[in-house]
């Protein structure tokens, strides 16, 4: 069974798939072993009465691992929290916790974070492990080569209880990316670019691989990135082979394999690349030269441009229902046809969340704006850290001192307003340039309007006060 | 869970595309440690004023709508974020079935666990339900599981497919934990062998 050399050449996947599969009905239908389970306290506590309620102790309790992250303040916690509704939801994972034997990274933890910053951060991800989470970004995962999907509560449950899903193998979609990236281009505008072409149901169904040297030259940081947003294209996973890169960023992990573990693993992960004359159901090619800074100017993350663009009118789509949808979005965001991006003036800089709210993403915005101050027109600049280890590095590194000068707020790590659960939200009408992965209706808070981009380009944004070319910005 | 097999009701029309989970149920409302509830702020900032009065214009504002236990909407329906509470405040609201072009991968597998019926049929067929349902909207329409069948009158007459094991799940009103436990002996088998092939993976 395990990467059976005489089978038909199979994809990375296929591999990861097939060395879980437990059992398969006639009709189709997988039971598939999960290694790994982050657990967060928004999508578990009624997975876990659940458990309460029929009897069912936690199959696997080291499997798992608990954060709090959604709710938690991003300001002083000295006083705990003060929303009576996210304090109950957030003392209800750490009873839970304690009740079924789970490990917690508790609110004043250093290790403290996304939960898809520390898994990685402790080496609790790793290459060709099922992971799976009850939150959708789950995908982050998958840039270790692990098959790593959200799930929702019921699932949560289900894992809880038996440390397995029941799943259907998906189609398998190969992006594959070649050439070198232009200056001031980022992980984030290679996938922000993937989306805008093959849409966000252009993934539904799929589980993405993304290959080619450009992905290959990217960090694990950089990797992560593009997994992470693997599901705003519709797939629920998004997988890069493992190489030296992830092997030397797992590599001395608090929870990374040891001694002569290690090296067994390391086998084991060398084995986990796509066969030569493996198929995928559906292939899509872009060329790095082609990527440009991009953009994020309506309300779903398929629409984006590159910065050097205009905003587009309903005409400008062939689709009816598009043009509708369009139509709708320009009016939520405010936005006239013909616009140049560039002259889109902004009021808020949010720089974190789980698609790039680590150390490599601070350092790229402390670049950017040292020596400098954010434009008088922006009435708030937060920067929150993926995980307290990542702030603490960015201390150490000086990094803090340098956004702090510039006049952003250096915070404390969490969701933030990435979803605008805690008290970080944007106000109705206030316009954000931020590095997050979604742009929906009221996602930054009732009324706000959203542009992804990567950090670099946020980082311009703050200085200028409007949307910015980071090339013109470094010239 | 209750079992699904034969639903007849007011089928409303959502003409909407990419519908996320965010305008299904905005994130305030994930704050709740029940299932229960969530009905009354389902399409929160479609459906009501900024001052909490209902927009005339939402569809499931509209007598006899607003008593739908159908709807019918665009592609991509329930795309974002694996928030069961998304179909938790959807089924609350009394609607246990869900026609749509495609739906997201995540908001679709949530429902089936808690006892929804979500269907795919190609566009032409829902542009027909949805003219249907804006024509005659106190008409019932008519879903038979077991047989995979959409009827209403003499108009309507469609076939849908459905995966085979969802299926079942709904027709007997099973809970996947429990279908699961049954296969305890085989997940045992896979982790006494891979304890040996993975064993990294059982030492920390």
């Amino acid at each position: 069974m395990p990467n059976d050399t005489s089978q038909n050449p199979r994809t990375l996947y296929q591999k990861v798939w097939d060395d879980h599969v437990i059992h398969t009905d006639d009709n189709g239908t997988s039971l598939i072993y999960i290694d790994r389970h982050l657990v967060h306290e928004v999508t578990s506590p009624q997975a876990f009465e659940g458990l309460r309620l029929a009897n069912r102790p936690v199959h696997s309790p080291k499997a798992t691992l608990a954060v709090c992250d959604h709710n938690v303040p991003t300001t002083d916690r000295a006083n705990g929290i003060t929303e009576p509704e996210s304090r109950l939801q957030v003392e209800t994972l750490y009873k839970n916790c304690e009740e079924f034997g789970i490990d917690l990274f508790d609110m004043n933890d250093k290790r403290q974070g996304i939960v898809h910053i520390i898994g990685p951060e402790q080496g609790f991800s790793q290459p060709g492990m099922t992971i799976v989470c009850g939150d959708s970004h789950t995908s982050t995962h998958g840039a270790f080569g692990a098959l790593a999907f959200g799930i929702g509560t019921s699932e949560v449950e289900h894992v809880l209880a038996t440390q397995t899903l029941i799943q259907k193998q998906s189609k398998s979609m190969r992006v594959t990316v070649n050439g070198d990236l232009s200056e001031g281009v980022t992980a984030k505008d290679i996938i922000l670019s993937i989306i805008g072409q093959i849409g966000t149901a252009g993934g539904t169904g799929h589980v993405i691989e993304y290959a080619g040297d450009t992905i290959r030259a990217l960090s694990m940081e950089g990797r992560m990135t593009m997994c992470n947003m693997s599901i705003e294209a519709g797939a629920r996973a998004g997988m890069i082979a493992p190489d030296d890169t992830t092997i030397q960023y797992i590599k001395g992990r608090p929870m990374a394999p040891k001694g002569t573990e290690w090296d067994k693993a390391i086998a084991y992960w060398k084995t986990l690349q796509t066969d030569d004359g493996a198929t995928y159901d559906t292939e899509v090619i872009l060329d790095a030269k082609d990527i440009a800074p991009t953009v994020s100017w309506g309300t779903t993350p398929e629409d984006i441009l590159p910065i050097t663009g205009n905003v587009p009118a309903p005409s400008d789509f062939d689709d009816p229902k598009k043009q509708q949808s369009v139509a709708r979005m320009l009016d939520y965001m405010d936005l006239k046809a013909g616009t140049k991006l560039t002259d889109i003036k902004l009021d808020k800089i949010f720089i974190g969340s789980c698609t790039n709210g680590r150390i490599e993403d601070l350092r790229s915005v402390a670049a950017v704006v040292k020596g400098k101050k954010i434009a008088e027109n922006i009435k708030l600049a937060m920067v929150v850290p993926g995980s307290g280890l990542v702030k603490q590095m960015a201390e150490d590194e000086g990094i803090a001192d340098i956004l702090i000068a510039a006049g952003f707020e250096w915070r404390e790590p969490g969701c933030s307003m990435c979803l605008a659960m805690n008290a970080d939200k944007l106000l109705a009408g206030e316009r954000c340039a931020s590095t997050s992965n979604r742009n929906f209706e009221g996602r930054q808070g009732r009324g706000g309007r959203t542009h992804l981009m990567s950090p670099a380009m946020a980082a311009a944004a703050a200085i200028t006060g409007h949307l910015t070319d980071i090339r013109e910005f470094n010239a | 869970m209750d079992k699904f097999t034969t639903l007849s009701g007011i089928a409303a029309p959502l003409r909407m595309i990419n519908v996320d989970t965010d305008v299904i149920l905005p994130k305030q409302y994930l704050k709740v440690i029940t299932r229960h509830g969530l009905g009354q702020y389902a399409f929160e900032e479609i459906r009501y004023h900024e001052d909490g009065t209902p927009k005339e214009d939402f569809i499931l504002n509209k007598p006899p709508y607003d008593k739908a236990e159908i709807l019918i909407t665009g592609e991509n329906f329930g795309s974002g974020s694996s928030r069961e509470h998304a179909p938790w405040a959807i089924l609350d609201l009394g609607i246990k079935c869900i026609i749509a072009p495609s739906f997201a991968d995540i908001f679709y597998n949530n429902s089936f666990k808690n006892g929804m019926l979500l269907i795919e049929l190609p566009l032409d067929q829902i542009d027909a339900l949805m003219n249907e349902a804006e024509e005659n909207p106190e008409a019932p329409l008519n879903i038979d599981l077991e047989n995979q069948t959409i009827t209403r009158g003499n108009q309507i007459n469609f076939d849908f497919d459905i995966d085979a094991h969802k299926k079942h799940c709904l027709l007997n009103g099973l809970d996947d934990i429990g279908l699961t436990l049954e296969k305890k002996a085989h997940i045992t088998d896979y982790e006494t062998n891979d304890k040996t092939k993975r064993s990294w993976l059982y030492k920390s």
